[in-house]
């Protein structure tokens, strides 16, 4: 392998002509506003619009679980200071300022669906992913970077189309995010279909994402970028670009389905003899509703490793950088990423052990679901070794790292009952669930995304973000999230159902004092607390997104290494150029040599030639 | 600044920026077609026993557009072939029947639609069926208020199921000639249209998907065809790719034809 890289041409080869190429090196004109910040085909920019899109949107998606909250809390009540402005555009829906359920529902979907497909992930993969891994793997750009373009723009015309649902007749889907037939198909609003043509839009955009980081990843490695050379944060890329690439176009496959059933009258998921407030539907029947649920689910389980695994990505280079030694097991976790990417594909049907499946098949799923918390723990594992006997560095990308690690431990460990169908009969459908893909998903994958932002914005803006405000934002984020979905455990425990627009009330001891499993007021006062804890958390968002913006102009200028990093990424000029390096990279050795012997710094970079002659031995590999 | 490998194979991976692309592109397409497949898969195993139809579509038709799927496959390969001992004319023809062979295509698959859409099935009010291609509706009809008739070119039959297998030996035998029923009579009527029932469903849209992926890869060719000129004189090489990277989205394209046909036409 290292002899044949050794024999590579040039890295930047000079093409006979430059007809196909617009962007030569003889005529540098200076691009204006559109494209250089609309319209560019740049990998850093295109990562800036993902980040600053889906930060919006994450806002957004909070904001409407704030206002769940208050219905949750205070059922039927106005909504204080937004109510009015909430009446004066939606309309009946919010009449007198107060949340209707349908409203609710609305709502509900529209949070899940904003917060996974056009918060999280556009985050995690497309923003950190675009920004970080060429620069990682020191390749001038993606591939395609015409098509990265493109995978953007579906991108935002697929957020568009989700926001403008809001405001057509009958509102915004309100199947919930998983978008379930029949009540997909009949509930009387287009809502639904504006949300499947904006999946589809979503659908593309990652499609042309995946393929351009897959392609990247194999092609752009520089010279000496051995694939046992690449940090593991490109690894986890990698595995989530194959998952998108695979396990999205069932779901695509169903939306085109689900759409037919809307719009064209089919009967893909609606079965014989449906009947909708007493009447038949006029419709040929004969469709399976399980049908919908397992094209969904074979792309919605996948997908929370779609979630997790960027996170840990940047958690791992965090955490390899402040503790100044090599990361613990990097090739076990090389291995536990790529069987869990292969084996998230075979246990999406633990999320259906109530649809009456079949038992055998229930026994399957449940196996695969207990065989994927082996490497998920591996990778965890191996975080938590690797700041065995380091001198850890505490800064604010560092406690964001270090907080990852037990809230994603809550979040994985109450998964366990849920993956066992005896438990998951009880737990399934209850605040228990909440809280437990939460934790893995909020105080889990967002912290590392606080992170990954604290821990890049340097290499963006040539400055550091404000360190003690950093910190207020992480400890009151971390207070704020606990005291948000602790309580949720026990609401589920108790039997307290996801989905209801009132809050439980009508389940509550309160109501109905006779019931067996009436739930008592201690359950039910919980609701008010968890609304003022998230609003809490809304407040300590504040000095975070104050800290992003005043820092971009007023922040402590830093060099281009500011954390004596040793990975490709922090290599480069600040802000890295158009085209990125310098100079064409040559890889000598492993991402994390920190503390190396024989060096006089802590840190040796992936490009800095050996000092000795002594030749290239593969001590760099351990 | 260049994107390294564009045109030249990386010589570990031994293979182009595009190619491997185009190669990621297709295994997403396995998904979707996969997805949609078992979704065929499910609604037949799900039917209702003597309710999945059988014979419905043109076993001619099919085979007609099967095989002209399998000459453009032979022509885009001889195309690509041309580009590659660099000769441009040759390109031009062999492509030139490609586009040809896939308009014929689409123009067999549109007739083949609209014979479903002519097609209905009337349930009357005395519980029997009349099912045929619509010759005409007289002037006067309307459904909602019960006036006029219509004619269809068809038959009368006593239970819908008869219906269903069209190969059976019953419905072979079954006598088809002009029917005229009145509005009076008819208790509700449609098309075979992708409502009818999942059959035509799970037909139009799978055939419907494959001939969108079908003009997609028309339309590319023929911009390669058309306009592809003046990349062929400056860098040949780089245009000899295109022409097997949208040569490769094509051999996927038929391929998928090749399960539809005896998935849909055959069973």
């Amino acid at each position: 392998m290292q002899s044949n890289v050794q024999q590579f041409p040039p890295f930047r080869e000079p093409q006979p002509q430059h007809a196909h190429d617009s962007h030569g090196h003889a005529e540098h004109h200076e691009p204006n506003f559109w494209q250089k910040y609309i319209f560019s085909t740049d990998h850093k920019v295109i990562g800036i619009q993902y980040g600053f899109m889906s930060l919006c949107f994450m806002l957004f998606g909070f904001f409407l679980m704030l206002l769940m909250r208050w219905q949750i809390a205070h059922p039927g009540v106005p909504v204080p200071v937004f109510g009015p402005l909430l009446e004066k555009i939606l309309g009946q829906p919010a009449a007198h300022g107060a949340i209707s359920p349908d409203l609710y529902n609305s709502f509900g979907a529209m949070h899940g669906t904003i917060m996974v497909f056009l918060g999280v992930v556009p985050l995690a993969f497309a923003a950190f992913g675009n920004y970080v891994v060429p620069l990682m793997i020191g390749a001038p750009d993606m591939t395609f970077p015409r098509i990265n373009m493109a995978s953007f723009h579906a991108f935002f015309l697929g957020g568009v189309v989700m926001l403008v649902s809001f405001f057509i007749p009958g509102g915004a889907a309100q199947a919930g995010w998983t978008s379930y037939s029949p009540l997909a198909t009949t509930i009387p609003t287009n809502g639904q279909a504006f949300w499947l043509v904006g999946m589809v839009l979503l659908i593309t955009s990652s499609l042309l994402g995946a393929v351009n980081f897959i392609a990247t990843i194999i092609q752009l490695r520089a010279p000496g970028m051995t694939w046992m050379r690449l940090p593991w944060f490109v690894w986890a890329q990698f595995v989530t670009a194959f998952i998108l690439l695979l396990a999205f176009p069932p779901l695509e496959a169903a939306g085109v389905l689900q759409l037919m059933d809307n719009l064209a009258g089919t009967s893909f998921f609606l079965p014989t003899g449906l009947a909708v407030g007493g009447q038949l539907v006029d419709r040929s029947g004969g469709g399976s509703p399980l049908l919908w649920q397992h094209l969904f689910w074979f792309l919605g389980h996948p997908e929370v490793y779609v979630l997790i695994l960027p996170a840990m990505g940047i958690v791992i280079e965090v955490i390899a950088n402040n503790t100044r030694k090599p990361i613990w097991g990097y090739k076990s976790l090389v291995y536990s990423v790529l069987f869990v990417g292969f084996l998230s594909f075979i246990v999406w049907a633990h999320h259906m052990y109530l649809t009456g499946m079949g038992q055998k098949i229930a026994t399957f799923f449940q196996a695969t679901t207990m065989m994927i918390s082996v490497p998920s723990v591996i990778i965890l594992t191996c975080m938590f070794l690797s700041l065995w006997g380091g001198s850890i560095r505490i800064n604010t990308p560092m406690l964001f790292a270090l907080g990852f690690l037990p809230m994603f431990g809550i979040g994985g460990l109450t998964g366990l009952p849920l993956g066992l169908a005896a438990a998951d009969l009880y737990l399934h459908d209850t605040y228990y669930i909440i809280a437990h893909f939460h934790y893995v998903v909020a105080p889990g994958t967002i912290f590392a995304l606080f992170a990954g932002v604290y821990f890049w914005f340097p290499k963006m803006t040539g400055r550091k973000m404000n360190e003690f405000w950093g910190r207020v934002h992480f400890w009151c984020s971390l207070v704020f999230m606990n005291l948000v979905f602790m309580p949720m455990f026990a609401q589920g425990i108790k039997g307290m159902l996801r989905r209801m627009s009132d809050g439980a009330v009508n389940y509550s001891a309160a109501r109905v004092p006779n019931a067996i499993d009436a739930l008592p007021g201690s359950v039910m006062q919980l609701n008010g607390w968890i609304l003022w804890a998230a609003i809490a958390l809304g407040i300590a968002q504040i000095p975070f997104i104050i800290n992003l913006f005043w820092s971009i102009g007023h922040g402590e200028k830093v060099g281009t290494n500011p954390w004596s990093a040793t990975t490709l990424d922090w290599q480069t000029p600040t802000p890295p150029p158009h085209g990125n390096f310098a100079h064409e990279p040559q890889v000598v050795r492993g991402p994390y040599e920190y503390s190396a012997p024989g060096h006089a710094e802590d840190f040796t970079p992936q490009d800095e030639p050996e000092s000795s002659a002594a030749p290239l031995t593969p001590t760099a590999h351990h | 600044m260049e994107i390294p490998y564009t045109v030249q194979n990386r010589p570990d991976t031994g293979i182009y920026n595009a190619k491997l692309g185009i190669w990621l592109f297709l295994a997403s397409e396995v998904m979707l077609f996969g997805g949609l497949f078992s979704a065929y898969v499910l609604l037949r195993v799900g039917a209702a026993p003597g309710e999945w139809p059988h014979g419905w579509l043109n076993v001619t038709l099919g085979t007609i557009n099967t095989l002209l799927l399998a000459l453009s496959a032979i022509t885009t390969l001889l195309a690509w072939a041309a580009c590659k001992v660099r000769d441009f004319g040759k390109f031009r023809i062999f492509h030139a029947c490609t586009i040809l062979l896939a308009l014929t295509f689409l123009g067999i698959k549109s007739y083949e639609y609209r014979d479903k859409l002519m097609h209905y099935e009337i349930k009357l009010n005395n519980g029997k069926f009349a099912d045929g291609h619509l010759v005409e509706k007289s002037a006067d009809f309307d459904l909602a208020k019960k006036t006029g008739s219509v004619t269809l070119h068809g038959h009368f039959v006593d239970d819908e199921k008869e219906l269903a297998d069209l190969r059976s030996p019953e419905a072979q035998a079954a006598k088809h000639g002009e029917v005229v029923v009145a509005a009076t009579d008819i208790k509700s009527m449609g098309n075979y249209g992708p409502r009818h029932n999942t059959f035509t469903a799970i037909y139009f849209t799978l055939t419907g998907l494959h001939a969108l992926h079908i003009l997609g890869g028309t339309l590319v060719i023929f911009y390669f065809w058309a306009f592809g000129g003046a990349m062929w004189k400056t860098d040949p090489e780089r245009f000899t790719n295109r022409i097997e990277v949208s040569g490769l989205f094509w051999h996927f394209v038929d391929l998928v034809w090749i399960f539809l046909f005896p998935v849909l036409y055959l069973t």
